[in-house]
């Protein structure tokens, strides 16, 4: 079959095909780490993001290296997207040592500073005021970063939302709000929650540009926020994005989902698969051939079992490390260290 | 030298410091034009501008979310929350976001934020106004908590803040602002952030105290040592949160005795603290059961009634007096 040349939105076939791979990375990374989730090699709470890869793939892909981005809990999609090590975000939902964050943050809360992350976060909408302030700082240095800040339909709900988005707008500054509307703030379906039918309306409360996109569509979320970033980075200021999408999973693993039908649930993963949608689109276009999307999976699944290997295998935190990077100076931590006897 | 009330410390540190670091930005409600509430911040708008020294709306949730976002990227932030009572709406910031961003990221994001918020009674207001926060801060770990009782340590203590590489949610007792003048450098210093200092000697009973009730205090010895009654010895905390274990222990360990003194209410409050410290280095050295002197537990005293409530200098009196009995 003879593979087209052409471009989509501006997307060349090698960003595409790039495009694919971190999106079956995701769902193969994530799908691992619910196996070793079962298996009890990761505890406490993990929220899952399968369903809404061409959200994070989509925006992350009209970013630069050294844009940022700030997240909720759902961030490990994210997190891979925007170019951190497989092997230290599982490490880091094992628990262990070597994790983005020594075991210290979890599955809720994923760093790193050379890819530009600065944390998901387990409140919801607090990394809203955040994400403000990095913009802000970048602002006021003169550089041309822009901030990606991703929150669910849950966070609007909350003051901090409104709180951000005004002084996003008043101070114009380069964000970009990326409300992943999963359609069910942990139980609640969005259409409970909210007073208002979607949040073009918000959008114009703030006096900011909004947009509704369509979340399974990568291309889509690719477009919308390639629009956005530029307009933030011409210093016109941030944008509203609602990016309509599925959780094809519970709101975590200890979900029982009682809230929506499995019907529903089927109807969305038969037809509104986001990798289906895409893998769909390319070959339609002659853009890939599905020789190229079954080596992309097989990398896939190759990386998301190194990084649980790496993860298993890796030493647990000591327990003095509970006592050092509370503070820079840690003696007062330190004081009251729990001593084995 | 210059003779300062606090706030005109205040002022002078924070020029200071908007002169010689450009990462400096200073924010907050009514921070810029009006020069604040209590005019600690009156000037530096029109010296050094608006984008350093800039109005905020009233949102203190995001006031202290963006200077998060803005210490973490460097910068150094110092984010003025008008009432200490109002910093309850920036909680979740405060406590879960700047508090433990650092350890939470494996000492890859540390948040050198400096917020400043007054407080305190004897001023007449209700409560929100007046409430002493103190302690559901100082049970957070990640942040330092600090509480000058004098312009010159107010002025050193909030340059220490700011060099400080972790939060410090400075706390300026409202009553203490203009309440006298001292000599103050009007030169660049530091007082140390975990110090405690023994703001006067003595020998029999130990009084610890911070912000507004180290005058009680030392009125209470003033009193006693008049009438001979007993050697006081005042320690004055300076820094909440972390404490400075070892001042307390050595005066105690020496005098025998204890009596705390604070404004906030008494349970759960920063004298417990101090007595489990009491407790753990003293408890030998201890002639007789450590007093506490503080505000009921109620919501703030009602100002009618306020200054019976609050300690006072008579109170702290009788408190030593029963460490003296026999």
């Amino acid at each position: 079959m003879a593979i087209s040349n052409a471009t989509l939105t501006g997307l060349t076939r090698t960003q595409l095909l790039c495009m694919h791979n971190m999106m079956l990375l995701m769902r193969r990374f994530e799908e691992k780490s619910a196996e070793e989730y079962t298996r009890g090699k990761i505890g406490g709470f993990m929220h899952l993001y399968i369903g809404q890869e061409a959200v994070g793939v989509g925006s992350i892909t009209a970013l630069r290296t050294s844009d940022k981005i700030l997240c909720s809990y759902r961030e490990h999609g994210l997190a891979l997207a925007k170019g951190m090590d497989p092997r230290a975000i599982m490490a880091e939902l094992f628990g262990k040592a070597t994790g983005c964050s020594k075991g210290k943050g979890g599955s809720m809360h994923m760093w790193s500073n050379e890819a530009g992350v600065l944390g998901g976060n387990a409140i919801v909408a607090a990394q809203l005021p955040i994400a403000v302030g990095v913009a802000f700082s970048a602002q006021y240095l003169r550089q041309d970063t822009v901030v990606a800040c991703f929150f669910g339909d849950g966070a609007v709900d909350e003051g901090a939302f409104h709180e951000a988005l005004n002084l996003a707008s008043l101070w114009k500054l380069p964000v970009v709000f990326i409300c992943e509307n999963n359609q069910y703030s942990m139980g609640m379906a969005v259409e409970k929650a909210w007073a208002v039918e979607n949040l073009l309306s918000r959008a114009a409360a703030y006096n900011m540009p909004g947009e509704i996109v369509d979340g399974m569509d990568a291309i889509a979320v690719y477009a919308a926020t390639k629009h956005a970033v530029e307009h933030a980075r011409r210093g016109e200021g941030p944008t509203l994005l609602e990016v309509k999408t599925y959780r094809f999973r519970g709101h975590s693993m200890a979900d029982p989902a009682y809230y929506r039908t499995r019907e529903e649930e089927q109807c969305w993963r038969s037809t509104r698969d986001p990798i289906g949608i895409f893998e769909k689109m390319l070959l339609e276009e002659g853009l890939a051939t599905q020789a190229e999307f079954d080596e992309n999976d097989a990398k896939a699944t190759q990386v998301a079992e190194d990084a649980a290997q790496f993860a298993d295998n890796s030493p647990d935190p000591s327990l003095e490390e509970l006592y050092t990077d509370v503070m820079v100076d840690d003696s007062s931590a330190l004081t009251y260290r729990y001593e084995r006897k | 030298m210059p003779r300062w009330t606090m706030i005109e410390a205040l002022n002078n540190a924070l020029a200071l410091e908007l002169e010689h670091d450009r990462r400096v930005l200073i924010f907050g409600e009514d921070v810029g034009k009006n020069g604040g509430v209590f005019r600690v911040t009156e000037g530096l708008q029109n010296r050094f501008g608006e984008e350093r020294v800039f109005d905020t709306p009233l949102a203190e949730s995001a006031i202290i979310g963006t200077a998060i976002g803005i210490a973490v990227y460097g910068l150094r932030p110092i984010a003025e929350i008008q009432f200490a009572g109002f910093s309850l709406l920036a909680f979740n910031q405060i406590v879960s976001q700047a508090a433990h961003m650092r350890s939470r990221s494996g000492g890859l994001y540390t948040v050198p934020l400096v917020i400043r918020a007054v407080f305190g009674g004897n001023v007449r207001s209700h409560e929100m106004h007046s409430d002493n926060i103190e302690g559901l801060f100082m049970h957070t770990p990640g942040i330092k908590i600090v509480i000058p009782s004098n312009p010159y340590d107010a002025k050193g203590l909030l340059h220490a803040a700011i060099a400080d590489p972790d939060p410090v949610l400075l706390l300026e007792h409202m009553r203490l602002y203009r309440s006298f003048r001292q000599e103050v450098p009007a030169e660049y210093y530091t007082v140390p952030i975990g110090k405690a200092v023994v703001v006067h000697e003595g020998s029999d009973v130990t009084v610890i105290a911070y912000g507004a009730m180290v005058a009680v205090a030392l009125e209470a010895a003033k009193q006693l040592e008049s009438s001979d009654e007993a050697s006081v010895e005042v320690v004055e905390l300076r820094t909440i949160a972390p404490m400075d274990e070892q001042t307390i222990a050595d005066s105690v360990n020496k005098t025998g005795r204890a009596v705390v003194v604070h404004e906030a209410a008494r349970t759960g409050g920063v004298g417990a603290e101090i007595v489990a410290v009491i407790n753990q280095h003293c408890l030998y050295a201890l002639l007789k059961p450590v007093e506490r002197v503080t505000s009921p537990d109620t919501p703030f005293p009602i100002p009618t009634v306020e200054d019976l409530l609050i300690p006072t200098p008579g109170r702290v009196v009788n408190a030593i007096r029963r460490t003296l009995e026999a």
